[in-house]
């Protein structure tokens, strides 16, 4: 579904990715783990086209979309749940909703919608709120919530976890899961929380300084020696709950 | 406790006044007088003395009065929030009055003259908030697009003879193509970088138009600016060939307070319909994007919207509705020149669209008739009245930091205790 190859990246003479090869197969939940700085992001971002990669392929259904500008890669059902959220906060909940329907068909938009609020009731709930005042998790749900708004075919979550209290952090992770349970959603998730990440995915890969280190199922990871001492048990960026 | 505060607050008191008299020296203390032989230098050194006592007893008093009153200054209620409807009602409230003020027994001649003055810069605030309010965009050089427009219609109106009802339009897409033409370099920027760019194409505009001598007839101007018609009737004493005066038409006496009202009614129209383009685009697609572009521009992206399209759609809209406004000023001025395009226009229009609170359409008229009415009204206070125009702008940003009618709180607001 969706292919990295051998990409490179990186911001003006700061390269930060080192070709990278990964991919993402139908009906899939593939995460990415790494710790800060490991280019995480950056790989996400690049695969969006913003930065541009320098070398590399990126390909989505076979078709090479690493040249295209961001805002056209989303209209071919890549959608992107940024790091940080980036919420509309002075928009309402459905304000932010609608924004993510730009790139759907204007068709589905009422059935999308209501597919969105039945998998996030909390938004229902606050619809006409402005998103700035939403809680953490809340505003997380949101983000997830407007990229599915285009139905994509392919998720794309950048640490949805971040600044998120363990229980929300659970609770996100389960409605992920049900996304790819219920929809057949492919979902590519970029997480620093690694115990939950390799938990719910299927596969995974390890991001050090820009190279892919290891990849696996991710109940292979889990019980990977290094990636227990490194990320899981202790480590700074683990969660051992 | 009260002892620790007296010496802040005697501090706080004895560096105004010490201020003050720095200040006040050169302005107050030393003057030059026209005797009949030559100009000479006297000194008042009792006024400085005096400044200098009354800023510091204030900084003395307000020192003290800061700690003794906690809430400081009363906030004022929101009556926006508490009463949502109240706005839709004071809006068309207004825009009654606004259509009968004309006929009502306090409206004199240069009463209508100042609305129409107001009105104009009502339509500029309208316009400017689509750019700075819903787009974010910070444009300090919107004064570019009132004289594009004021120039078109000139132009238009005396070397090709169109009427100023051809021209307006004309005008508007003008101002609007240079809206484009302003966009596209300044894409990529944003915040403090915008502005500057902005600002330097304002200039660059009313630079042009001052040594283009041929074209513009530079810092002369542009005079005998024809009047508009009211479908072909005139508003003059004696009709030229072939054209029917207002007066004749409708068997009233001729007066020129005719041809004020209707340029009032003009401008009041022109005003209205920016305010409904504006209510009406918000709702749709294009607005909404405006809006997102403001609050993130990256998730714009990545949930496909092209920044390129909403931006110039954003610079090109607030241009075109400048234009208009521009070419009416032309033609109520009748005689235009560089002069009247000058940066602190572009600064009055963002003061008020700042002032009335991003975003918000009653706010523009309230800042709008705030900082070009009162300063008309009180024109008999002569020099004090730029000094009672500061003391309300620093009430307003005490009392109101995010506008007078702001819909939307602040993101960060000062802690109460630290204040």
């Amino acid at each position: 579904m969706l292919a990295v190859e051998n990409l490179h990246s990186g911001y003006g003479r700061i390269q930060a990715l080192h070709g990278i090869d990964l991919e993402v197969k139908q009906g899939e939940i593939v995460t990415l783990i790494g710790a800060n700085g490991a280019g995480k992001t950056t790989l996400l971002m690049t695969i969006c086209g913003a930065p541009r990669a320098s070398k590399g392929r990126v390909l989505l259904d076979g078709q090479d979309i690493t040249q295209m500008p961001m805002h056209k890669i989303a209209h071919l059902g890549l959608a992107h749940s940024p790091e940080g959220r980036r919420i509309f906060a002075r928009m309402s909940v459905l304000e932010n909703l609608q924004m993510g329907g730009v790139a759907g068909d204007p068709a589905h938009y009422a059935e999308d919608l209501a597919k969105v609020l039945a998998l996030f009731p909390r938004l229902q709930e606050r619809l006409n709120q402005r998103g700035g005042t939403l809680s953490g998790g809340e505003q997380q749900m949101l983000a997830i919530g407007r990229a599915l708004m285009s139905r994509p075919r392919v998720l794309l979550l950048d640490e949805p976890s971040l600044g998120l209290a363990p229980l929300v952090v659970r609770h996100i992770f389960d409605l992920i899961r049900q996304i790819n349970r219920d929809q057949g959603m492919t979902v590519f998730l970029v997480e620093q929380n690694a115990h939950h990440a390799l938990k719910l995915a299927h596969r995974g890969y390890v991001l050090v300084n820009g190279r892919v280190t290891l990849a696996g199922t991710g109940a292979e990871l889990l019980a990977n020696p290094e990636i227990r001492a490194h990320y899981l048990e202790g480590g700074a960026h683990g969660e051992t709950a | 406790m009260a002892g620790v505060n007296m010496t802040a607050a005697l501090r706080d008191g004895v560096i105004g006044a010490v201020v003050a008299a720095a200040l006040a020296l050169p302005m107050l203390g030393f003057r030059l007088v026209d005797s009949s032989q030559a100009l000479t230098l006297s000194t008042r050194f009792d006024w400085v003395a005096w400044a200098a006592l009354a800023v510091g007893l204030g900084r003395f008093a307000l020192a003290l009065l800061r700690d003794t009153l906690p809430g400081r200054l009363p906030a004022l209620p929101d009556w926006g929030a508490r009463f949502p409807k109240m706005r839709l009602y004071v809006g068309w409230g207004m825009a009654g009055f606004a259509f009968v003020l004309p006929f009502l027994p306090i409206a004199d001649r240069a009463l209508v003259d100042k609305a129409t003055m107001v009105l104009i810069y009502v339509m500029l605030g309208w316009g400017l908030n689509i750019v700075v309010g819903l787009a974010g965009l910070l444009d300090l050089g919107f004064v570019a697009f009132y004289a594009v427009g004021a120039y078109s219609y000139a132009l238009l109106a005396t070397k090709l003879d169109l009427s100023f009802w051809v021209s307006l339009p004309l005008a508007g897409v003008f101002a609007a193509g240079f809206g484009i033409m302003l966009g596209f370099p300044v894409l990529r920027l944003r915040g403090d970088y915008l502005a500057i760019v902005t600002l330097g194409f304002g200039e660059i505009i009313r630079v042009i138009l001052q040594n283009w001598q041929d074209f513009t007839n530079g810092p002369a101007g542009i005079g005998a600016i024809p009047r508009p018609s009211l479908f072909g009737l005139v508003f003059t004493a004696n009709a030229p060939e072939g054209k029917t005066t207002f007066a004749d038409y409708f068997g009233l006496d001729f007066s020129g307070n005719h041809r004020v009202i209707f340029l009032y009614f003009i401008i009041l129209v022109l005003a209205l319909l920016t305010n409904l383009f504006t209510l009406r685009i918000r709702r749709l697609p294009i607005g909404r994007a405006w809006e997102a572009l403001r609050e993130d521009e990256i998730a714009c992206r990545s949930l496909g919207l092209n920044p390129t399209t909403i931006k110039l759609s954003a610079f090109a809209t607030g241009a075109m509705f400048a234009g208009f406004a521009g070419s009416f000023f032309a033609t109520r001025q009748g005689f235009i020149s560089p002069e009247s395009f000058t940066f602190i226009e572009s600064a009055v229009i963002l003061a008020i669209v700042v002032l009335g609170g991003m975003g918000s359409q009653i706010g523009v008229v309230l800042a709008a008739l705030l900082l070009v009415g009162l300063p008309e009204w009180f024109r008999e206070l002569q020099q004090y009245r730029m000094l009672a125009f500061g003391g309300a702008m620093v009430l307003i940003m005490l009392w109101k930091p995010s506008g007078l009618l702001a819909h939307r709180s602040p993101t960060i607001r000062l802690n109460q205790e630290a204040g």
